[in-house]
């Protein structure tokens, strides 16, 4: 039996900035994950990531990263996306640096 | 120090505005991320996990004190503040922007400083012990030869697609503080019926399949040093696997052919490239030479560095750890450790840069190194500056009396950073620091080197480690491998595995086992863990570390 299809979320980074964005359910991108497009079906993920990769003249490197639904949007399932959600954990800088001076 | 000539000053220049261009073409679209990659590359711009990441080369890590105030002008003007010293003696911005890093390179190009080859398949910053124009047990200074290695692999058109990144190591001393033995090329300089040469070690390497590397030349003499190279490199380029990254490196090309092979290979191959060398290396050479005149070292009485030591206890406890032998007795090599308890291994701030840099032009004939363990050296002072120089440095949070202790660590950026890291170093790091600062115990465990890579890459050097960490991501959990008996010196030596890993807050109760462990069976003070370990092997340690299959086996 096939295994259950994980979430996913788009993510990449930003060409200029270098920084984490994640892929919009109206093809903009963000910086909060929270406000990603949760996409729970496998062909559909596909498609969406190609929807995503014509915009690479502005991004870097889109792929798929397994997510779950979260009280207020996708939370990351990985640590490893847990960190670019947040950023570094020996500073306060990248994301949780901008949130910190909202 | 080498000083660029108008065409080295052209070169670069040319070479940055190429860059800048490129960027603009990715910018603007022109150019696809596919084709600007290893463009980017090629001029050590990575794209890390949160951001660009640019690798400086410090050639040889050898630095003036305008060189080291640009880097923290760098760190200022387009980072946040800070940079962070390498394992290969570079230096990494974590934060820079795509748009600004062509004004970033051409900062570094005023004080003579680039980043080209710090990434890609391509000769890498050629690393040289830290101590070279200063150790007392120095034959000769081999940063002439690191600066002609650079300037002959710089652009050189034969080995810009090599089949895998290529590293070469150099000492003029007999210890080796440079671990040439796990490099590609490790060269260490040798006496031979008093002739001074090189004795050649290739194939060495840390990564996924580390190795120590093996003689291929007994002793090669001077003038014939870059035939020789180019004929390894080009035996390499040929004979090295293309099929699979994983076994690309040189180490796995004498390990599959025997390095009797390669040295035949390479013997034939440095026969057609030697009559190809008219002399013109040699000319450059001896140019080279004249800008590492040592410098004339001031004389004068020791004394205020021998009242300080009777009666500062602090000072003392610094000197004892953070001073080498200098081949002139009234001087000192002064290790600044970038290791404070807590801190993150080899990141300064632009101001501790700033200070390092003044003391360097005060005090200390302006000169600077970076060594491979993350830390910076003023390679000459002398011994009556040292209290003021001490003094200065603690005002800075430079003072850490831990050189080659258990908290002066070698950890790679690891998942805080890296794009390809599996586990986290950093924080594991600093929690070993922080845990055995408290204990008091670190100046009783004396000589002990904890090396983290936060992936299989070993960029944290930790199969040479006495004990080394490895942070593997098993199931989407870190967790932290332990091996022991690793040395990185002229006795390298790879570290064998314990058993299995340890979860993240389970790895410093572990090392810390492992050091109470070793100070219940030593025979004394002056027996270090590596030479408890020697003697005794792995076992009492393994019964420390697994208590409970221990027990199961009882």
């Amino acid at each position: 039996m096939a295994r259950p299809f994980t979430p996913k979320v788009i993510t990449a980074n930003d060409l200029i900035e270098g920084d984490v964005i994640y892929f919009k359910a109206d093809d903009s991108w963000t910086r909060d994950l929270a406000e990603a497009e949760l996409i729970v079906d496998e062909a559909e993920a596909q498609l969406r990531l190609l929807d995503a990769e014509k915009q690479n003249i502005s991004i870097v490197g889109a792929y798929l990263a397994d997510a779950k639904a979260g009280e207020h949007g996708p939370e990351p399932v990985h640590f490893r996306e847990d960190f670019r959600r947040k950023g570094p954990s020996n500073y306060s800088h990248g994301k949780q640096e901008a949130l910190a001076n909202v | 120090m080498y000083k660029y000539n108008a065409f080295d000053e052209a070169f670069l220049a040319e070479r940055n505005a190429q860059f800048r261009a490129q960027v603009a073409r990715r910018v603007d679209g022109s150019l696809t991320e596919d084709e600007f990659k290893p463009l980017r590359l090629m001029n050590g711009v990575y794209l890390q996990l949160h951001a660009y990441m640019l690798r400086v080369a410090i050639p040889y890590g050898t630095l003036n004190s305008a060189q080291m105030r640009q880097l923290a002008l760098l760190a200022e003007k387009w980072d946040k503040g800070y940079g962070h010293f390498t394992t290969r003696q570079n230096i990494q911005y974590n934060w820079p922007k795509l748009n600004d890093i062509p004004d970033m390179l051409d900062a570094l190009g005023e004080v003579g400083l680039h980043a080209i080859q710090t990434s890609g398949n391509t000769i890498r910053n050629t690393t040289a012990d830290h101590f070279a124009g200063a150790a007392a047990d120095e034959l000769t200074d081999p940063r002439p030869y690191a600066e002609l290695i650079r300037q002959w692999s710089t652009d050189h058109p034969e080995f810009q697609f090599l089949g895998r990144k290529f590293k070469i190591g150099i000492t003029g001393s007999p210890n080796d503080r440079a671990v040439v033995k796990a490099h590609d090329v490790g060269l260490r300089m040798v006496e031979q019926d008093g002739e001074i040469g090189f004795e050649v070690i290739v194939g060495g390497g840390l990564g996924r399949t580390p190795m120590v590397g093996k003689v291929i030349r007994d002793f090669l003499p001077q003038a014939d040093l870059l035939p020789y190279l180019e004929a390894v490199l080009s035996v390499y380029n040929v004979l090295g696997r293309r099929d699979n990254k994983y076994k690309a490196r040189i180490k796995i090309t004498v390990q599959e052919n025997g390095i009797e092979k390669i040295r035949e290979l390479v013997e034939a191959r440095f026969e057609e490239r030697r009559g190809e060398f008219d002399g013109t290396d040699q000319e450059l050479l001896a140019e080279i030479k004249t800008h590492f005149t040592p410098p004339a070292l001031r004389s004068g009485s020791t004394e205020a560095y021998q009242a300080a030591y009777e009666t500062d206890p602090v000072f003392r406890a610094w000197a004892d750890t953070n001073l080498a032998e200098h081949r002139d007795s009234d001087h000192a090599i002064v290790t600044i450790s970038i290791k404070a308890h807590g801190a993150t291994p080899g990141d300064a701030s632009a101001e501790q840069m700033r200070v390092m840099a003044d003391l360097a032009q005060e005090l200390g004939y302006d000169e600077l190194r970076i060594s491979h363990q993350q830390n910076v050296i003023l390679p000459h002072v002398h011994k009556n500056d040292l209290p003021a120089i001490h003094a200065r440095l603690k005002e800075a949070s430079l003072a850490t009396a831990n050189i080659g202790l258990i908290s002066d660590i070698i950890a790679c950026p690891g998942m805080d950073y890296c794009a390809l890291a599996t586990a986290r170093s950093i924080p594991v790091a600093q929690e070993i620091a922080t845990r055995f600062d408290e204990l008091k115990l670190e100046h009783d465990i004396g000589h002990l080197q904890i090396k983290i890579s936060g992936c299989i890459n070993a960029c944290g050097h930790h199969h040479v480690a006495h004990i080394g960490i490895l942070g593997l991501d098993r199931a989407g959990v870190e967790n932290y491998q332990i091996t022991l008996g690793g040395d990185a010196t002229e006795t390298a030596a790879i570290g064998t595995r314990t058993g299995p890993g340890f979860a993240y807050d389970e790895i410093v109760p572990a090392v810390e086992r492992l050091v109470e462990t070793y100070l219940a069976i030593r025979t004394g003070e002056e027996e270090t863990f590596l030479e408890t370990y020697r003697r005794l092997g792995m076992e009492p340690f393994k019964t420390a570390l697994y208590p409970e299959a221990q027990k199961k086996v009882a």
